[in-house]
């Protein structure tokens, strides 16, 4: 391999410099079939990462005060230096934006173009959730629509009216997703064109659901089975609705919620859409930073091959890359968790090298890919897993050996915590099993579907919370209901359930045992 | 394929609105610590923002989550001496089970509060909010100097820098065609004659009439041409009155006792108060001017370093520092130009029989001329006569005289506000 000269040295940057990288990051990503939407690269400000922070990235948004808060959150931090800005935001979107922050010095930027333009763009565009979730072409004109619309609320309804819907909106905005039915991606061309349709269409629907109820009788509980002494017609035999559980909360309250208004459905539906946009990237955290993390090292590392960069720039990146993926230990003062970009990037690694170099041990526990074409498994790895996924598939003895990982249980039957399992042989697959789940969604969030409405009683909504590993639900659960009843109008009722059996119930409004009596 | 944009030049504050809905939202919050926060204070202090911080859980934004109890594993990194099936005592507090929580809170550890900065002008927005200057009026000025040149329409007299070219054309236009018109008429009639004795025969034609009439439509052609394009009587010009321009600025009268009796305390709750009046009236007038005015039998004008720090002793006669005051305004603040305002601060001293003085001071003279007249008292003791003096001003002139006891600094802020709090119209 010939040695070329580099095409810019120091840590100054210039568009000249930065445009010559970008092409010969490109070229090498094209080597590695690394496929990408086109890439539009912003240069901003300090200031003006600060504002792309405050709205999680989105290059527009409505407006709501959670974003102010964000953003005041994030200056504090900075001003009080305990927070660098991240070098890096990136936007799942066709074209791909991509902010490299004028500060950064030239190795900053080139490893920004590497890990964000090719390592994230290609994730977004070859990853199966990405694909089936989002449609990256639609997302910044529909953030455009959703931004018009809500301010058009506002002016017609008051800033305050809108902020109340959209708080409760966002309490709920995890649950507005259908797990296992295939979405519809976001389209603003649509949502415009349809939008004055299904506003009417929307309000029939439910006018026509609601219309069949009876004046709801206070205090008079339905008898579950059918009583034919008192009922020999079967007025008030019904089957339970909806009939099926719903786990998409959003998507039931826009739909059935009997009070709302046509412009506050079309609220709710801005932020389950907008949830489901982000639905992808809550479950792909460490696979999606350790695909782009190992993708920068390998480019970074053949721009230096190849005579691009020099030792200067190289020696930077060495010492930002190795902060980066580092993990400290649980006990140390440094320690928040597992660090995404070291466990990804741990495991992608791992990956190449299972394929490259196998040993006996991993023959044995990766028999499809040891000795594979490592591109080949490289690439299938990213495109059809999701962390739970790809941990459970892919995370080797080796990786768990270098971390050091253990799993520890605590169980609140118990008056001390036990070590289940370390890095051995008997621990690999139990701590395998345990970090897949603890990435899994369903694990991380509380499964709650919505159970029944009472459209012939007092019209409540009834919720079930199946507990996991008999978890109770947080303190946070009664502003959730508020915000929930605030969007039924009727009163919300929550069962948490454990193995079949209600174990504990909660109202909102809280009823007055006195009234319940009288 | 890809390209570089440079963004740097747009606007900033994309967040702005964000953040307005934001201390909006949580006003109450706001305003409880900066109250605190002005109160601890010092006073050159007030001309900066200020750090707030508010309790994290009244602005949580609530979801559905796990809370503590039932069975969790946890996998975390960095095992040393752990070997399976070993027992750990749970550490105390009951948490530290965050880390498998997914991204926890990456801001920092344990916020309990949430911390941020308001600018000074969102402080001082803070700080005045809900309050009023009592009687802020636009005093009319009556000299000339004073009045600022207003548009009024248009006049047929005027120099030429202010012609009103428009105007002026459409008159010359309007005036060409009313005087053409009748030459005009003249004209044609004269070339219809022509016309008709030339188509005549040339037997029948009668050539005295067509020489007549050629010279005829010569002269009126002459006469139509002669007409001006622009005359004098055109000219229109803009016209200027001069209209009194409202005043929009205050004088801040301070006046201290600086007798044996007031010690430094009781000066630096005083100057507080001072600032706290002249940031208020900063807000309200483009120019407020300042003028101090200590006394203790004698009134004396003095500079703002020599009326907070320097010490004197002596009795106090408050009416001394009045008349003065009064003679300040005869020369130089005529009420009909200045907002006058009057802040006074003292322990309450004076002179046994003065206090019947500055009533008949205030009541004959000084209260017509003042917007406010506030009096503050540093004293934990008994009011003296000068308050009982000053209580019969307050009944004359309620909208226009206040005064409070002040014990301690804590008291300022609330007094301020109790001073200056926005009065119910009508």
């Amino acid at each position: 391999m010939t040695r070329r000269e580099p095409i810019a040295t120091g840590s100054d940057w210039n568009f000249e410099a930065l445009e010559a990288y970008e092409h010969a990051i490109g070229a090498l990503a094209r080597e590695y079939r690394l496929d990408t939407y086109p890439n539009q690269i912003e240069i901003i400000t300090s200031e003006q990462m600060m504002d792309a922070y405050a709205s999680v990235g989105m290059p527009i948004g409505y407006h709501h005060w959670s974003f102010g808060k964000q953003f005041l959150s994030v200056e504090q931090a900075y001003r009080r230096g305990q927070m660098g800005l991240a070098y890096e935001l990136v936007i799942n979107s066709d074209p791909c934006i991509a902010y490299l922050m004028e500060e950064n010095s030239l190795m900053m930027q080139v490893l920004v173009i590497a890990h964000a333009c090719y390592g994230h763009n290609s994730f977004f565009k070859g990853n199966y959730l990405f694909r089936a979730w989002t449609d990256a072409s639609a997302i910044v004109d529909y953030l455009v629509f959703a931004r018009k619309y809500v301010a058009k609320c506002e002016e017609r309804h008051g800033v305050e009216a809108v902020e109340q819907l959209l708080d409760a909106c966002h309490a709920l905005q995890n649950y507005g997703v259908d797990r296992y039915k295939r979405p519809s991606p976001v389209s603003a061309e649509e949502e415009v064109r349809r939008q004055d349709e299904r506003e009417a269409y929307l309000q029939t629907q439910v006018n026509r659901l609601w219309s069949t109820i009876p004046a709801p009788v206070s205090g008079l509980v339905q008898p579950p089975s059918h009583d034919f002494e008192n009922d020999p017609l079967g007025l008030h035999r019904h089957d339970r609705y909806p009939s099926e559980p719903q786990e998409n909360l959003l998507y039931f309250l826009e739909k059935n919620a009997p009070l709302l208004e046509p412009w506050q459905r079309e609220i709710v539906r801005i932020v389950r859409k907008l949830a489901q946009y982000f639905y992808p990237q809550r479950q792909t955290q460490v696979m999606n930073e350790g695909w782009a993390t190992f993708w920068h090292y390998t480019l970074m590392n053949r721009l230096y091959d190849d005579g691009l960069i020099d030792e200067g720039i190289m020696l930077e990146f060495l010492q930002s890359h190795t902060s980066v993926v580092s993990q400290p230990g649980f006990d140390s003062p440094y320690f928040n968790g597992i660090n995404p970009y070291a466990l990804g990037f741990a495991m992608f690694s791992d990956i190449q090298r299972i394929c490259q170099s196998p040993s006996d041990e991993d023959r044995e526990w990766f028999p499809d890919i040891a000795g594979s074409d490592w591109l080949e498994t490289l690439h299938f790895a990213m495109q059809n897993f999701k962390d739970e996924s790809f941990i459970q598939q892919f995370l080797s003895p080796k990786v768990i050996r270098d971390l050091k990982l253990f799993s520890l249980v605590d169980d609140d039957r118990d008056d001390s915590l036990q070590i289940e399992a370390i890095h051995d042989d008997r621990g690999y697959r139990r701590i395998r099993e345990a970090l897949s789940v603890q990435y899994a969604l369903s694990a991380r969030e509380p499964n709650i579907q919505v159970w029944e409405a009472d459209i012939r009683g007092d019209r409540s909504l009834t919720l079930r919370h199946v507990q996991d590993r008999r978890r109770p639900l947080g303190q946070s659960l009664f502003p959730v209901m508020r915000h929930l009843h605030q969007l039924w109008g009727f009163p919300i009722k929550l069962e948490s359930m454990e193995e079949g059996e209600v174990v504990r119930r909660y109202q909102w409004p809280i009823p007055e045992s006195n009234r319940e009596s009288a | 394929m890809s390209y570089f944009i440079d963004r740097r030049p747009n606007a900033r504050n994309k967040s702005a609105v964000n953040r307005q809905r934001f201390l909006q939202r949580y006003r109450s919050h706001i305003k409880r610590a900066v109250e605190e926060s002005v109160n601890r204070r010092s006073i050159t202090d007030m001309e900066r923002g200020e750090k707030v911080s508010i309790p994290a859980k009244d602005i949580s934004e609530p979801s559905f989550e796990h809370g503590p109890g039932g069975r969790r594993t946890v996998v975390s990194p960095g095992n040393r001496e752990f070997a399976e099936g070993d027992r750990l005592r749970r550490p105390s507090g009951g948490g530290g089970q965050g880390s498998g929580e997914g991204q926890a809170g990456n801001q920092g550890e344990g916020v309990d509060e949430f911390v941020f900065s308001l600018s000074r002008e969102e402080f001082l927005d803070f700080v005045f909010d809900g309050l009023e200057l009592p009687h802020l009026e636009r005093k009319q000025l009556q000299v000339l100097e004073e009045t600022r040149p207003v548009r009024a329409g248009i006049s047929k007299e005027g120099v030429p820098a202010r012609i009103n070219i428009v105007r002026s054309m459409r008159e010359a236009q309007a005036r060409r065609i009313g005087m053409r018109a009748p030459l005009k008429r003249a004209l044609r009639e004269a070339q219809e004659a022509l016309d008709a004795e030339e188509r005549k025969d040339p037997v029948l034609r009668n050539p005295a009439r067509v020489s007549e009439l050629k010279s005829e439509i010569e002269r009126l052609e002459k006469r139509i041409e002669a007409i001006p394009f622009l005359d004098t009587y055109d000219l229109r010009y803009n016209h200027l009155t001069h209209q009194p321009m409202p005043s929009n600025q205050a004088v801040m009268f301070c006046i201290m006792d600086v007798s044996g009796s007031m010690t430094q305390a009781h000066k630096d709750i005083g100057k507080r108060f001072f600032l706290l009046l002249y940031l208020f009236l900063e807000r309200n007038y483009e120019k407020v001017e300042l003028v101090f005015v200590r006394h203790h039998t004698v009134a004396k004008e003095v500079d703002e370093e020599e009326f907070f720090y320097s010490r004197e002793t002596g009795g106090t006669i408050v009416s001394s520092a009045l008349t003065l005051v009064d003679s300040i305004i005869e020369a130089r603040y005529a009420p009909e130009q200045w907002n006058l305002y009057v802040a006074q601060a003292s322990d309450g001293d004076n002179w046994d029989d003065d206090s019947s003085t500055c009533l008949e001071l205030l009541d004959e003279s000084l209260m017509r001329k003042l917007q406010y007249f506030t009096y503050v008292e540093i004293t934990p003791h008994a009011h003296q006569a000068l308050w009982e003096a000053y209580d019969s001003v307050r009944a004359a002139y309620p909208e226009r005289f206040a005064m409070q006891q002040i014990v301690q600094a804590e008291d300022i802020y609330p007094v301020f506000r109790e001073l200056f709090r926005q009065r119910a119209k009508g």
